[in-house]
């Protein structure tokens, strides 16, 4: 058999690169299609969850009697039901996660660590009676002072979360426990040499907010438990693997025995790669012994879920007078929430990896403090890190008078630089991104006064990780394709066009699904932008194999050597005299035959996707301040951005356009705004105010593509690096509007207008 | 206290139900019609998500009480295509991707197609606030407001 090369139609054409309809399309604008909320089962009851009302306080008893003799209240549960865990770190996405604090997290033990943690849960046969059994719940607590402010975190006198809790990655040891979980850093050359080289240096400190996801669709679970230890399982999950392992985990069951369907998922930006809701629904059907749904509420969402970690970061970066950095230096604190585990090592790593600086050193720590634990946030840790260094680019490239596209060129990482980080980089798109931006009309375009224009870069790693898929040629020739990494944003599109391709048949003939964890292998989580780049991957692994074997039958049947045939085009294909005796034979055609010639037709694509390729961006915008209201509106917006190779260049475009608006929203107005007294003022989607539509204007994405050498299609991951540079390109484009530098995010209206009238400049 | 006994018209069809005094109407599609194509995301009426028409009125159907809707007509995504025809803003929102997750989706077309009832000539502006009302997370909105337009566009044209 020749080598196969089928990555393309019949007639020469490629599906991958077009704009299809997505296969899953039309259940999703026919309201057909099944989100977590909207599976129900025959007897199900309501879950419900009790919460902290107190964001720091130990637990003294919890009395459940009255609740359980309220009639209609099937379970419930508390800290009693679910064993301790071990200390034991393991990969979640991109972060770090310790069963002795996801217990902990899922129900309080000890003690109550935010405003919404959650208590205790109850099963009923209604929603009503639920809410009433919550109310008969006795709680004793006993309050604790509290700290919200990651600085205040820090200090030795600041309230103390965990008295087991000392810091890693210091010398000597600590004799005492504190907030900060860990000290991380790396370190390249020798930044205090590279400073005294540098002509120009500016230091700064930022502030950043926490900010949630934001998905629409709140979490939800259905859970159904048997007598014999089996449980099924539905829920909005961004990993229903790793759904199956936390609550087996969690609950001492068999792996083997969980069976998880991820349903249709209403967003997630990393918010739903961990557990909530799923392990109660499942001790609460394990005790009621029936099937238990648990929905939660926007306000929960809010106190009891995500978000990403606000921060405290201080940058200092120096360079010669004709712009070349020469040393850089930062220092993140990120908060964590409740438990250890902020995205601050990526913070570290992410922070100057757009540049080619000889002499690096950055220093992270992560605090804990009484609020939620913080779960990742499309790029965790990158967006904040890299806002404070691109706002000092800006800074650099105003005091030396140069265009800061050509600063950012100058010093801008290519293939062969080290990173700070570690590796050396292959081909990468940064300088093509900058070349891009400095391309458009957008450029060039003219401002009035109080508008302004930013340009920022930003960079993430990417992942690949364990993958399996499967494709199934069914007797028609029509091909069943399963993932098992929930699609939240096209992903069934773009592995059912390299399907299509691979095998040569219509993209319409090919149906994908996502199948649950008893139909598939193991899946790591959508996450770490890598469900295109290994699904893609193992499709052309599963494609391989069947086109493997079609030759193979295909040798039987014409009685042929293996180098007389060979797949191309969607057929198997005689060569030399062969070809005058037998026609070619198409997928379909060995469909029919299947049953003659060796059985189903199909390939399982199971690998541990290596070679993931970094993916940089560049972000230009123009916005307008009110001096009178503090109001920044965005004007125009352009993304350009390295995708390696767009499999479905829509649905490419709407990452880079989604992610920029979630920037946008980071930037000007998202925030958590705790009271004094701890407790979550702005749980709702009125007060937390995210962008709607006619906060934006159009965003224009431009698809930079420099194949990523170690992929068959040269993809790389792209959902995540569009939310990295927006904060900097903002951030800056307010300084060219303003003349004054903002180092605090959200540049809020009040933030602004206090700004603009201790500079003199608001007239109001 | 009995619950409320309910005759409504729910795209086109009547329907009977009994609900409690707090059941919003979008507890009601969901939980009692089955109708799970209007979607609960916040219900505090800021995400739209289960937007509805309510005798030609858009409205969000979590800040409406089913026992409201008595001898009244909703109509929901459910009742947007016409047998196996798709509204040309469904249509239209699949060819432009339109949506990434699709949970806000039916909320976004259910508002949309209550625009383009109103005028089949609206400026991006007035497209932008018109859907306002509307959260989506994922996609920046441009590829929404986008088939919106282009959708008017072809029915201008007829």
């Amino acid at each position: 058999m020749a080598e196969t090369n089928g990555h393309s139609q019949a007639n020469g054409q490629h599906v991958v690169g077009t704009r299809t309809v997505r296969p899953d399309g039309v259940d999703k604008v026919t309201g057909r299609a099944r989100f977590g909320a909207d599976f129900n089962l025959p007897g199900q009851l309501i879950g419900r969850v009790l919460r902290s009302p107190h964001p720091h306080a130990r637990i003294v008893s919890i009395d459940t009697s009255k609740a359980e003799a309220l009639p209609g209240v099937k379970a419930v549960i508390t800290r009693a039901d679910f064993a301790d865990q071990p200390s034991e770190f393991i990969p979640a996405g991109e972060m770090m996660m310790n069963y002795k604090d996801v217990v902990r997290n899922v129900l309080a033990r000890e003690k109550v660590l935010y405003e919404g943690h959650a208590v205790a849960a109850v099963a009923a046969t209604s929603t009503a009676i639920a809410r009433r059994a919550l109310k008969l719940i006795e709680v004793k607590y006993e309050t604790l002072p509290h700290v919200i402010d990651v600085v205040e975190a820090m200090r030795p006198d600041a309230p103390l979360l965990h008295d087991d809790l000392f810091t890693v990655g210091v010398e000597p040891k600590p004799e005492r426990p504190s907030n900060i979980a860990k000290r991380v850093e790396i370190k390249q050359g020798d930044v205090e040499a590279g400073f005294k080289t540098a002509d120009i240096i500016v230091e700064r400190e930022f502030k950043t907010a926490p900010v949630h996801q934001g998905y629409i669709e709140p979490h939800a679970a259905l859970a159904t438990f048997s007598e014999d230890g089996s449980t099924e399982l539905w829920t909005t999950t961004q990993g229903h693997y790793i759904v199956r392992a936390h609550c087996a985990r969690l609950l001492g069951l068999d792996i083997g025995k969980v069976r998880v369907t991820a349903t249709e998922i209403g967003g997630g930006f990393g918010g739903k790669t961990v557990v909530y809701l799923e392990p109660l629904a499942i001790a609460l059907s394990r005790k009621a012994k029936r099937p238990v749904k648990m929905v939660m509420s926007r306000e929960e969402v809010f106190k009891a879920s995500g978000p990403t970690s606000g921060a405290t970061v201080r940058v200092k970066l120096g360079a010669t007078k004709s712009g070349k950095f020469v040393a850089a230096f930062a220092e993140l604190k990120y908060q964590a929430g409740a438990f250890q585990g902020s995205p601050v090592q990526p913070g570290t790593m992410c922070a100057y990896a757009p540049y080619d600086i000889e002499h690096v050193h950055v220093i992270g720590y992560d605090v804990v403090s009484n609020r939620p634990k913080v779960a990742a946030y499309r790029a965790p840790g990158a967006p904040i890190s890299e806002y404070a260094v691109e706002s000092v680019v800006d800074e650099i490239a105003k005091k030396l008078d140069i265009d800061p596209i050509d600063l950012r060129m100058q010093n801008a990482a290519h293939e062969g630089t080290k990173a700070a980080y570690g590796p050396k980089f292959g081909p990468i798109g940064l300088e093509e991104t900058l070349n891009a931006i400095r391309k458009t009309e957008h450029w060039n375009a003219p401002l009035r006064k109080w508008q302004g224009r930013g340009v920022a870069s930003g960079f993430w790693f990417n992942i690949g990780g364990e993958t399996c898929v499967s494709l199934t040629v069914n007797e028609d020739g029509t091909v069943s394709l399963m993932a098992g990494t929930p699609d939240i944003g096209g992903l069934r599109a773009s592995l059912a066009a390299v399907a299509a391709d691979e095998l040569g048949v219509p993209y319409d003939k090919v149906r994908p699904i996502i199948g649950d964890t008893g139909s598939l292998g193991f899946n790591f989580l959508t996450g770490g932008s890598r469900s295109a780049f290994s699904g893609s991957m193992a499709i052309v692994e599963a494609a391989k194999q069947i086109k493997a074997d079609l030759c193979a039958r295909a040798g039987k049947l014409w009685e042929a050597k293996p180098d007389q045939v060979e797949f191309s085009e969607g057929h198997v294909r005689p060569l030399g005299a062969l070809a005058e005796k037998v026609k070619p034979m198409s997928v379909a055609d060995f469909a029919k035959v299947a049953g003659k010639t060796g059985g189903p037709i199909g390939g399982v694509g199971r690998i541990n996707a290596q070679g993931a390729g970094p993916s940089f961006g560049t972000h230009l915008v123009d916005l307008e301040v009110d001096p009178e209201t503090g109001r920044t509106t965005i004007l125009r917006y352009t993304v350009a951005q390295d995708a390696g190779r767009a499999l479905h260049p829509a649905y490419v475009e709407g990452q880079y356009q989604g992610g920029a608006v979630q920037g946008i929203g980071w930037a000007l107005n998202e925030e958590y705004v705790y009271g004094a007294d701890g407790k979550l003022q702005n749980a709702g989607f009125l007060d937390y105010r995210m962008p709607v539509a006619s906060d934006v204007p159009m965003i224009d994405a431009i698809l930079v593509e420099v194949a990523n050498p170690k992929h068959p299609y040269g993809v790389r991951g792209v959902g995540e690096t569009p939310i990295v540079p927006p904060l900097g390109a903002i951030a800056n484009a307010m300084e060219a509007a303003t003349g004054i530098r903002f180092t605090e995010l959200p540049m809020s209206p009040p933030k602004v207008l206090k700004a603009l009238k201790d500079k003199g400049l608001s007239k109001v | 206290m009995s619950k409320h006994h309910i005759e409504a018209k729910v795209n086109g069809d009547p329907v009977e139900f009994l609900c409690e005094t707090e059941d919003t109407l979008l507890d009601v599609l969901r939980d009692t019609l089955s109708l799970t194509g209007s979607k609960e995301g916040c219900s505090s009426g800021d995400c739209g998500a289960c937007s509805v028409i309510l005798d030609g009125r858009l409205v969000c159907s979590c800040l409406v009480l089913g026992c409201e809707v008595g001898g009244r007509s909703v109509e929901t995504i459910e009742g947007m295509a016409k047998g196996e025809t798709l509204h040309p803003l469904q249509k239209r929102f699949l060819e432009a991707a339109a949506l990434q997750c699709g949970i806000c989706t039916p909320g976004f077309l259910v508002a949309s197609r209550a625009l383009l009832e109103k005028t089949t000539n609206p400026t991006e502006h007035e497209v932008r606030y018109w859907l306002a009302g509307n959260l989506c997370r994922c996609t920046g909105y441009d590829k929404i407001v986008t088939a919106v337009m282009d959708t008017a566009a072809a029915m201008r044209k007829g």
